[in-house]
């Protein structure tokens, strides 16, 4: 009677997608979270993310390390590849998998714990090493699955349930992942799937290393008033720097935009990001601009959302290191040991 | 959209769908979960209460309840809830005990009742206990009207019928049976308080073709020639047989026909085989026994040979929809089909007529000859004559003459009273929450994805050679459990609070049907586009809050609600509760508090 799992009947008139499947194909196994999570949330953009684009849920790989936003890539895409390893220590495993296979599509899911105190050192080793994959820090400014300490992104002053107060000021991973060369940078808020989802499908799409910080309420641990991780404080203080649409590749795009506040962004494979700039003279373009702006609303005790810094000039870790067209693992043992002459030549360049 | 009054008792009672349309509203779910829980006698008193006739109508009732089910818009169909009704009746232990005790005093009020069918026999049920003397006048010797006399023996068996009357008069009634009234004059000259007709629909109508007056012993009307079978004075007909007509009496007809010397028997429709007016579970069981139905066959003689009926003539049609969306059935210019008959049973409609009222009492009819009547209360345009059942508005069915005379039991007695029967009494509601813990609710929210499952049948081979061996041999207490496990559970409401809730979405993203949305307030009609997933279907209502502090409100589609409570369960806020909500019509006793 009780806790039941989520039945299978679903809408009648839901949408199948390009290959068949409905949103309702991309869902995992029932949550555990405590009910109003945001982690959940996060679960349910991507879902509707990667429905939404029709992936496929074979060709992608869910990786994180540990805490309640390291658990939630068992509540979505149940059919894809899934790596839960160490606390801190994503970063490692998704480089790992994605040397080995850069054919998949790689999903990093993390917590400010998981990444801003035990794995900051290997958060900013992946950034800098532009790793393909979209990374999503699931940031509620504790430790919700050990009970509630603070955590590293943590705003000055914010209290916790227990009423803890934060002493230090607040490491903020998008900008230190835009100052350590991420190429494409985002912050949103689990609340508002408008626009966490399409930041989801450009993030997939992006080639190099794309992330998102998500502000996820801890419901039970740090959403009092005077958390500045709450849902209150986050509905009341979010800004929207830039509104972004995705229009996938294969679909024609029919929206017109006025010029001068509206951006269109084609990325590489022909999807084109839409981005309606709601701050004036904001560029995501432009590092230091986008720097900029966000401290100064952080000043005001804003928090800039949205598209923050995009650059689609840079290389990501297989072009850096000119790997072979094929991805690793498929290649055979003639093409990894080539045999004695391919080894004489290669020794022959040495003498 | 303005927020939703749920303070409105009908805004819940629509959400529970089998229970809105059903015209006694029947508290469904209620009795379901009880048959689950074994508690049977309770079930049957739930429906007992408002349905009077429970193991009949689980056998019977034309189940408007079951097109209604919001299973039957989750997966193909609908929960099988006549059905569960039977199962009530069949396993209940004696419920004598837990009729309402008649006053030995009486209030001093004599009320006639005439016709014993079940729009009477509701009416004299509800006024009883409240102290009304009542007599009832009935033509035949016997009480129970079309159940008896229509409703062939196959279907409903005498001892289900006898016992479930039994309840009834066993509380005290007059009866004057054997007693054709042919004077309403009379009646109302024996001075009662009220006077209530419930006579049915008995005129049978002909099909005069030519060739009728030669073979007119062989012709029968469907409901006479049912009646006649019942009361066993007719126990034959030949060896070959047409039924025509497309209604439910239709299906009984030939089924009758087979087991009392039919061997060749089929039904002829004059349209086509989806048009035919007959429930689709009677249709079925009528081919399940091997009976023919030929479609787009218009009547057009009756072929008598020496003085006797050998064959009825046909002319063959097809279907079109002119230009205005009329249907018209058009010659195909075949050769006629000649189909061998010893006898043919019209079963082409049945009327209500009143030659014994007279014309200058009061009683106003109009160019139809049906009664002037107050469609809210019953009353005739005479005061203390009152109408229900098929009389009152023409042929139906039974839940629908049951409802009738709760209704009008309330007129009565509030004009016995002396209060205005215009203001009906309020019905009966209660809303609790089912709350036990986080995740446990008192009510089992764990449905099951079974398909419907089927009532087993006797042997066709015993049920076609005895006409008093019932077809169906009901649930057994495993199915029957089954079953129980595919309600929805659609009384136990999911109820919003917005200022409880903060907006974290965990609702929207847990409901399996999208049912939930948040979103900028606008028109319904825009607002059911603006759904998770669209919300087409308009008789569903929309549940919408007050503006949320966002700014924007939340929106329900109650259409495709599996009342599964998930949503309350990961709701952090208790925004979200589900509540049982419990419906009861206003009976006559619940009908004038002084
Ligand atoms: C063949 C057939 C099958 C049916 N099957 C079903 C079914 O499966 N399920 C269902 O729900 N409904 C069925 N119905 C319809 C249902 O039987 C009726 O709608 C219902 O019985 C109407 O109830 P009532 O109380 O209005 O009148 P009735 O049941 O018709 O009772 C009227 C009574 O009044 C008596 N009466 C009439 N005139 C006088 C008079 N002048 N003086 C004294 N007494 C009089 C009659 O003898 C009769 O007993 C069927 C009908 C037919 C014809
Ligand atoms: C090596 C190691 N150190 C400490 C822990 C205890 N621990 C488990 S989860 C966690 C913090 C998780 O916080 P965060 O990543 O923010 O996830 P949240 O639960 O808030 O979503 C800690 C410290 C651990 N599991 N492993
Ligand atoms: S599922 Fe149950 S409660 Fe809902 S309409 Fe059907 S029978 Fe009634
Ligand atoms: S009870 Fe709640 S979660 Fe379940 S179907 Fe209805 S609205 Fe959705
Ligand atoms: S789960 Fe509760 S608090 Fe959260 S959005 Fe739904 S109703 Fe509001
Ligand atoms: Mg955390």
């Amino acid at each position: 009677m009780s806790y039941i799992n989520k039945p299978k009947f679903k809408h009648p008139q839901l949408q199948t997608n390009d290959i068949g499947l409905t949103r309702r194909d991309y869902e995992g196994t029932l949550t555990t979270l405590c009910g109003g999570c945001g982690h959940d949330s996060i679960s349910a953009a991507i879902i509707q993310a990667s429905a939404e684009m029709s992936l496929e849920p074979h060709r992608i790989a869910k990786i994180s390390g540990i805490g309640c936003s390291s658990k939630i890539p068992s509540y979505f895409l149940s059919k894809a590849h899934g790596f839960n390893s160490v606390h801190g220590r994503m970063p490692s495993v998704a480089t790992g998998a994605n040397i080995a296979n850069k054919e998949l599509s790689y999903i990093g899911i993390s917590g400010d714990g998981d990444s801003a105190s035990i794995g900051l050192g290997q958060f900013c080793h992946i950034v800098r090493r532009r790793v393909n994959m979209l990374y999503i820090v699931a940031n509620n400014g504790t430790y919700g699955l050990t009970k509630g300490q603070l955590s590293a992104t943590a705003d000055l002053g914010s209290r916790t349930k227990s009423g803890e107060e934060s002493l230090f000021d607040n490491i903020d991973l998008a900008t230190l992942a835009i100052e350590l060369g991420a190429s494409f940078v985002a912050r949103s808020f689990s609340g508002d799937k408008k626009q966490l989802v399409p930041l989801i499908q450009a993030g997939l799409t992006h080639k190099g290393f794309a992330f998102i910080d998500v502000v996820s309420p801890c419901v039970t641990f740090n959403n009092t008033d005077l958390s500045t991780h709450g849902y209150k404080n986050t509905w009341e203080n979010h800004i929207v720097l830039s509104e972004v649409d995705f229009v996938p590749m294969r679909e024609e795009i029919t929206t017109s935009y006025a010029p001068g506040k509206e951006k269109e962004i084609t990325l590489h494979d022909g999807s084109v990001i839409h981005l309606h700039k709601t701050g004036s003279n904001y560029d995501p373009m432009d590092k230091e601009n986008a720097l900029h702006h966000i401290n100064a609303y952080k000043k005001q005790g804003k928090i800039a959302t949205g598209l923050l810094y995009i650059n689609q000039t840079t290389s990501d870790l297989h072009e850096l290191q000119d790997t072979v067209d094929k991805p690793f693992n498929s290649l055979g043992c003639h093409e990894l040991c080539p045999g004695d002459e391919a080894l004489g030549d290669i020794n022959n360049t040495f003498r | 959209m303005k927020p939703t009054n749920t303070d409105d008792p009908s805004y819940f009672h629509k959400v529970v769908d089998c229970q809105w349309a059903c015209p006694a509203h029947t508290p469904v779910p209620e009795y379901i979960r009880l048959i689950a829980e074994k508690r049977y006698t309770d079930a049957y008193m739930i429906n007992w209460h408002s349905n009077v006739f429970p193991g009949i109508l689980g056998r019977t009732c034309d189940r408007p309840c079951e097109p209604a089910c919001r299973r039957g818009r989750i997966e193909e169909q609908p929960v099988a809830i006549c059905r569960l009704k039977r199962v009530a009746a069949d396993y209940k232990s004696d419920i004598r005990d837990r009729i309402p005790e008649v006053p030995k005093k009486k209030n001093g009020k004599h009320i006639a009742l005439i016709g014993a069918g079940p729009a009477a026999l509701t009416v004299a049920r509800d006024l009883l206990p409240l102290g009304y003397e009542i007599t009832l006048f009935e033509r035949d010797a016997v009480s129970g009207g079309a159940m008896r006399t229509q409703i062939p023996r196959f279907r409903l068996p005498i001892e289900v019928l006898n016992e479930e009357l039994n309840y009834v008069l066993d509380m005290g009634v007059n009866c004057r049976f054997g007693e054709e009234i042919t004077s309403m004059k009379s009646v109302m000259s024996e001075g009662y308080d009220a006077i209530f007709i419930g006579t049915g629909a008995p005129l049978g109508k002909w099909l005069d073709l030519p060739g009728h007056s030669d073979a007119a012993d062989n012709i029968h009307t469907g409901i006479e020639w049912l009646a006649n079978v019942a009361f066993e004075h007719v126990t034959s007909i030949g060896k070959k047989v047409i039924v025509l007509g497309g209604g439910n009496t239709a299906m009984d007809c030939c089924r009758t026909s087979k087991r009392i010397g039919g061997k060749d028997v089929s039904v002829v429709v004059r349209s086509g085989f989806d048009d035919m007016k007959a429930s689709p579970w009677e249709i079925e069981d009528a081919i399940a026994e091997d009976i023919p139905i030929l479609n787009f066959h218009v009547p057009k003689r009756y072929i008598v040979e020496n003085g006797k009926l050998v064959a009825m003539e046909f002319e063959k049609v097809r279907k079109e929809v002119d230009e205005n969306g009329r249907r018209q059935l058009i010659p195909t210019g075949e050769e006629p089909a000649i189909i061998p008959c010893d006898d043919v049973i019209c079963a082409i409609g049945q009327e209500n007529s009143f030659p014994w009222i007279e014309r200058d009492l009061g009683i106003e009819f109009d160019k139809w000859e049906v009664p002037v009547l107050n469609k809210a209360t019953y009353q005739s345009t005479h005061e203390n004559v009152f109408f229900g059942g098929d009389a009152a508005f023409g042929p139906d069915n039974i839940i629908t003459a049951v409802a009738h005379g709760h209704d009008a039991a309330v007129s009565i007695h509030m004009s016995c009273e002396g209060q205005d029967i215009n203001r009906r009494p309020d019905p009966l509601t209660n809303l609790s929450s089912q709350k036990m813990g986080i995740h446990q609710w008192s009510y089992d929210n764990d449905i099951s994805a079974d398909f419907r499952f089927a009532v087993p049948h006797a042997d066709k081979e015993q049920t076609l050679n005895d006409i008093n061996v019932e077809v169906e041999l009901g649930f057994d207490e495993q199915l029957a459990l089954n079953e129980t496990q595919r309600c929805l559970n659609c009384d136990v409401q999911t109820v919003f609070t917005d200022k409880l809730c903060i907006e974290c979405d965990a609702c929207v993203d847990i409901c399996p049907t999208d049912c939930i949305t948040f979103t900028q307030n606008s028109e319904e009609s825009e607002l059911r586009l603006d759904m998770l997933s669209p919300a087409e279907n308009t008789e569903q209502d929309l549940y919408v809050s007050g503006t949320l502090t966002t700014g924007r409100i939340m929106a329900k589609n109650e259409d495709l609600c599996l009342h599964c409570g998930l949503c309350a369960e990961r709701c952090p806020t208790n925004a979200w509760d589900m509540h049982k909500y419990l419906f009861n019509t206003a009976k006559a006793q619940d009908s004038c508090q002084s």
